[in-house]
This record gives structure tokens, C-alpha cells and sequence, in this order.
């Protein structure tokens, strides 16, 4: 199975054992590496159906979902760790769908585009919305319907009642930790219900 | 078997019969003395005796799942394009069983049978049957087949309930359970519809108290209302005004309030005509109080998550049609928060298919390719533990 780097990144904030919920969880890739590499257990939860199929193919458990009818589902802290990777950033109920992660699981790692990354901030300054590896869309086209920063986040996350365990940035398969509002394109953050 | 058929179907099949004389206790607390199950199977039951599928039907189906019978036109087995070689559920790999349950009138004991303490057809006096005794039934048959293990049980619908029950009443016989188009039990709304369909079946003057057969009539208006308000169900608004929308049989209205003038009038009527002619009106009322009864959250005080501990370890496959009212997606995601509650495996599936109920059985290419992946993965399982 391809591990990527930014994958390994987030397995490493899992402890061993954990019970998993991955919002978004798209292949089950990660899902599947979690269960195979730190006996992790879980669900996912997808809307596409492609994914749906690829994670019945791997025998990672989902649950076909939207997630903007929120996560009525499952139970309060029924998981160990509830991960929203690059997900929150498609979402209406963006806060809504925070305080469920933290209301679900003990702990939850959110990751989206940064949107204060340096060549963005340089785009903006020439007039122009970014187009770049981590933001490939169009600003009309864009499935992306909430673009924040980093420092936002953590504007977002004290708004909402959630602590802030760990954070830090995502660049070019580095672990960003200094400087990541300007110097990452992805934002990770580990939360917890305040 | 043949030993040529065409790509893709089983080929002719031969129905069987098996006997019990072993009396049958009913939930009812009645007991059924003496009895026959008939069934088909499909496939070769392997070496070790692990890949057997059993494919639980619903309301008005039967033992017949795929393949035909010899000597008749059009007679597929109603799971046919799902079942067979090559199909997601793959002879060639698993020994696909299907039965006729009790109460229904494909050969299997029931209302049209002799009561052997009266010597006269059962008719209304057999005994209310539900879809626990259903299982049991099954298990005893799979006992003399010498299948302790199920790879998996599968059904819609009612069959779906049949499945979902498999786990609860002998968990440590199923490997996996695929319910696809169920419910943990049926709504008001769904009882009420049954309902519809006994009463007019019941007020049919050749129903007779049920003991119609004694007078050479059969309640066929009664059947055809029934079959018509149960069609209404199965259906979607959408595809049936796609299908018949507006259209009228004449050019210009009949201003009569009998004949036939919408085309869905007409297919409705076609329907009931086609289904008063061969099933079993006593039948009907078994089946649909079978369904009406199956509630396995009952028995915990309506708490299904823990009417499904008994279900940890399995692994299940809900599905369910976005457009399926009868049997809506809510109440298959019931299912699904009892057994993630229980942390018991399961792959849910919500397939955007615009046919309603009726979805269970037709070809979508994500429904069958989500049911292939399932037994591709569960084929794999059995070939890994040989």
C-alpha cells in the first residue's frame, strides 16, 4: 500500500490501539494503514460512492454519509480519536461539524489548505486568487467553499470551546513547525473538547 | 447441472424437498408437527463445507433465486442477474442455497397443504409463522445439507430481515450478513399498508373465512387490490412518472369513472390480474403479519443496539435505494448505529438509484459492484483459510 508522507504524518498522532473515526476517509487508505501498521479499529465515513467501494474492496468498515447531516450516528466519545482531513474546507456547517468531531472523540486532527501559505499570500498581492498544488481549482470552480489560514483556525477553535493540543504545518512532505501560517500550504491541528 | 450454459446464468435447475418430522416450535408457542422445506441450490459445496451462501426471499418470491426451469419460458429465478456464474454472487465459487419458506405457497408447507389432523388444505388455520421460525427452519435444513457455517446470508427486504435475524438467533453460524433494502422493524405507515392489502383480501366474498379452496373459488379481487396497493409501495414517485406520467390509453377522456384510462391504471390492474393468479391469498396475510411482527429490539426494550450484541465479531453490508420509501435509508442507518454501537463491522452503502423498493432487485452498476467487492473479498477469505 503507498504510505503517503503526509498520511504517516497524521498515523503518528494515533496512538496504537486507538478506535478511529475518519471523516472524509476516501479510499480508506489511511484507515487501512492505521489498522495494519498500530491495530487500530474503526469506521469511515464517505459520501462518493467510488470510495464507498474502494473502502468494501480493502474491508475497511464505512458508512456512506453525508456529513453535513452531522454525525447523529455515533455516540459521545465512542472513538479515541476522530480525524477531518482535508474535508472541513467542503463543509457548510464547518463549526457545527468541529464540535461534533470533539463531541465523538476523545481527540480530533483537523487538516485543511492553509490559505496564508507565502505563494498565496503573493498571488493575492498581484491581484490574482492562488492556483497551486494544495488550492488546484479555479476561485470559480473551487469545491473548496470555506478558505481559512492557520492563525484562523485557532481564532475558530477558541470561538468554539476547543483546546488546542498540537498544531502544525504541512509543506512539500515536511512537517512544517515554525513560521507555518506563512510557511505551509496544509494546516494540522490535534483538538480537544476545551 | 448442464454441463454447457450460456455466459453468466446457472442453466436449467431442479427444485428439491426435504422432510422433518421433528415438530417445529413457532414463536407463536404452537408448534408445527411435520413439515416440508423446498429449496434450490446453485454451485458446489466445497471440501471444507465453508462456502455456503444462503439468500433469504421476501414477500411474494421463492426458493427459485437464478437459473431456470426446464420447459418453461421466462422463468428466471428472481435474483438471477445477481446470482450465477460470474455474477457478484459467483457460483463457480460458493454453494448459493435458497428457500421457500414456511406459509408461502411455492411447495413449502403451507395454507394450501393438507393439515394432516383435519385432512382438509390448512387455509386460514396454519399457523401465524414470523421470520425467527423462518430462520429456524432454514437452520434445520442447513443441519441435513451438513452445513454448519454460512460464508454469508443474504436478502431485501423481508429477506433482509431474515438475514439480519440469522445474527441475532445463531450468530455462531453466519459468517457475514448482506440485508440490503430493510428495516429493524415496520413503521405505522408500513403496517398500515399491510393492512390495506389483508383487509381487501379478507372482504373478498370468496375468501370464506379463508377455507376457499373447499369452495372452488379463489379471493382473486381481494389479491389483485392487495398486489396493486403493495406495487404503489415498491415504486418511486419519480419512476413511475417517468414511466407513466400522464399518459392516457384513449386520445380523448372516457368520462367514465370504471374503465381503464391512465396507463398506470391499467399496469396496476395488469399486475394484480398477473399476481391473483398465482399466489396464495392466505399466504399473503402469513407473509405480510410476518413482517408486521419482526421487531428484534422488542425483546430489549426497543433498544436494538443491544438486541445486536449477540452480532459481535460478524461483519455486515447494509444497503439501502435513496428513493426507497418503503423501506427508507433512516431506517437501514438504524441498523447501522446498532451495530457501530456494538463496534461490530459493517460496510453501509446508500445507493442513489431512482426506483424505490424495487431497487433491491434490478441491475444499478454501484449496488452490484459494492455486492461483488463484498463476496470478491469474502471468496478471498475462504481461499486464505483452506
Amino acid at each position: 500500500m503507498h504510505v503517503t508522507t503526509e498520511m504517516q504524518l497524521v498515523a503518528d498522532l494515533v496512538p496504537a490501539g486507538a478506535r478511529v473515526l475518519d471523516l472524509g476517509c476516501g479510499d480508506g487508505a489511511l484507515l487501512a494503514h492505521l489498522q495494519q501498521a498500530k491495530g487500530c479499529s474503526g469506521y469511515g465515513v464517505e459520501i462518493d460512492d467510488h470510495n464507498v467501494l474502494a473502502c468494501a474492496r480493502r474491508g475497511v468498515n464505512v458508512v456512506q454519509l453525508n456529513l453535513e447531516d452531522g454525525l447523529a450516528l455515533f455516540e459521545d466519545r465512542s472513538f479515541d480519536v476522530v480525524l477531518q482531513l482535508q474535508t472541513l474546507q467542503h463543509l457548510r456547517n464547518t463549526e457545527k461539524m468541529l464540535r461534533e468531531t470533539a463531541r465523538v472523540g476523545r481527540f480530533g486532527i483537523v487538516s485543511f489548505p492553509n490559505f496564508a501559505h507565502w505563494p498565496n499570500r503573493l498571488s493575492v498581492l498581484r491581484g490574482r486568487m492562488p492556483v497551486t498544488r494544495t488550492l488546484p481549482y479555479e476561485w470559480y470552480d473551487t469545491p473548496n467553499i470555506r478558505v481559512g489560514t492557520f492563525a484562523d483556525f485557532e481564532v475558530l477553535a477558541l470561538r468554539n470551546g476547543l483546546t488546542i493540543l498540537d498544531s502544525f504545518g504541512f509543506h512539500a512532505g515536511q512537517a512544517v513547525r515554525r513560521w507555518p501560517n506563512l510557511r505551509a500550504s496544509v494546516a494540522v491541528f490535534k483538538i480537544e473538547r476545551g | 447441472m448442464p454441463l454447457l450454459h450460456t455466459m453468466g446464468s446457472i442453466g436449467h435447475v431442479t427444485p428439491q424437498k426435504m422432510a422433518f418430522e421433528a415438530p417445529l416450535p413457532l414463536k407463536s408457542g404452537a408448534s408445527l408437527a411435520g413439515y416440508q422445506l423446498v429449496y434450490e441450490t446453485y454451485g458446489r459445496l466445497n471440501a471444507a463445507r465453508s462456502n455456503a451462501v444462503l439468500v433469504c426471499h421476501a414477500l411474494n418470491a421463492s426458493h427459485h433465486v437464478a437459473g431456470t426451469h426446464a420447459g418453461q419460458d421466462k422463468s428466471e429465478g428472481w435474483w438471477d442477474n445477481l446470482v450465477g456464474p460470474g455474477k457478484p454472487l459467483d457460483t463457480n465459487r460458493f454453494f448459493v442455497i435458497g428457500v421457500n419458506n414456511l406459509g408461502s405457497c411455492f411447495g413449502s408447507t403451507g395454507p394450501m397443504q393438507t393439515n394432516p389432523a383435519t385432512d382438509r388444505p390448512w387455509g386460514a388455520d396454519f399457523p401465524v409463522v414470523t421470520v425467527e421460525d423462518w430462520v429456524d427452519a432454514q437452520a434445520r435444513l442447513l443441519d441435513r445439507l451438513g452445513i454448519d457455517q454460512l460464508a454469508a446470508v443474504l436478502g431485501g427486504s423481508l429477506g433482509g430481515m431474515q438475514a439480519l435475524s440469522w445474527t441475532l438467533r445463531h450468530p455462531e453460524r453466519v459468517g457475514e450478513c448482506i440485508a440490503v433494502a430493510t428495516a429493524p422493524n415496520l413503521s405505522a405507515q408500513n403496517i398500515a399498508f399491510n393492512e390495506v392489502a389483508r383487509r381487501a383480501i379478507i372482504t373478498d366474498p370468496d375468501f370464506h373465512g379463508g377455507h376457499f379452496y373447499a369452495h372452488g373459488v379463489l379471493p382473486r379481487r381481494g389479491l389483485r387490490v392487495a398486489r396493486m396497493i403493495g406495487h404503489i409501495t415498491y415504486l418511486s414517485d419519480d419512476s413511475m412518472e417517468e414511466k407513466f406520467g400522464r399518459q392516457m390509453r384513449a386520445a380523448e377522456l372516457g368520462y367514465s369513472t370504471q374503465d381503464i384510462e391512465f396507463q398506470i391504471e391499467s399496469y396496476l390492474r395488469y399486475q394484480g390480474d398477473k399476481f391473483s393468479e398465482y399466489f396464495d391469498a392466505n399466504t399473503y396475510l402469513l407473509i405480510t403479519r410476518a413482517l408486521d411482527y419482526f421487531d428484534p429490539a422488542s425483546a430489549f426494550g426497543g433498544d436494538l443496539s443491544a438486541a445486536f450484541a449477540t452480532a459481535r465479531g460478524k461483519r455486515f453490508t447494509v444497503v439501502s435505494f435513496t428513493t426507497d420509501w418503503r423501506f427508507s435509508p433512516a431506517r437501514s442507518r438504524e441498523i447501522v448505529k446498532a451495530l457501530v454501537d456494538n463496534r461490530i463491522a459493517v460496510t453501509y452503502a446508500e445507493i442513489a438509484a431512482p426506483h424505490g423498493h424495487d431497487a433491491f432487485l434490478l441491475e444499478d452498476p454501484r449496488y452490484h459492484g459494492l455486492l461483488r467487492a463484498t463476496f470478491d473479498r469474502i471468496a478471498a477469505g475462504l481461499a486464505s483459510c483452506m
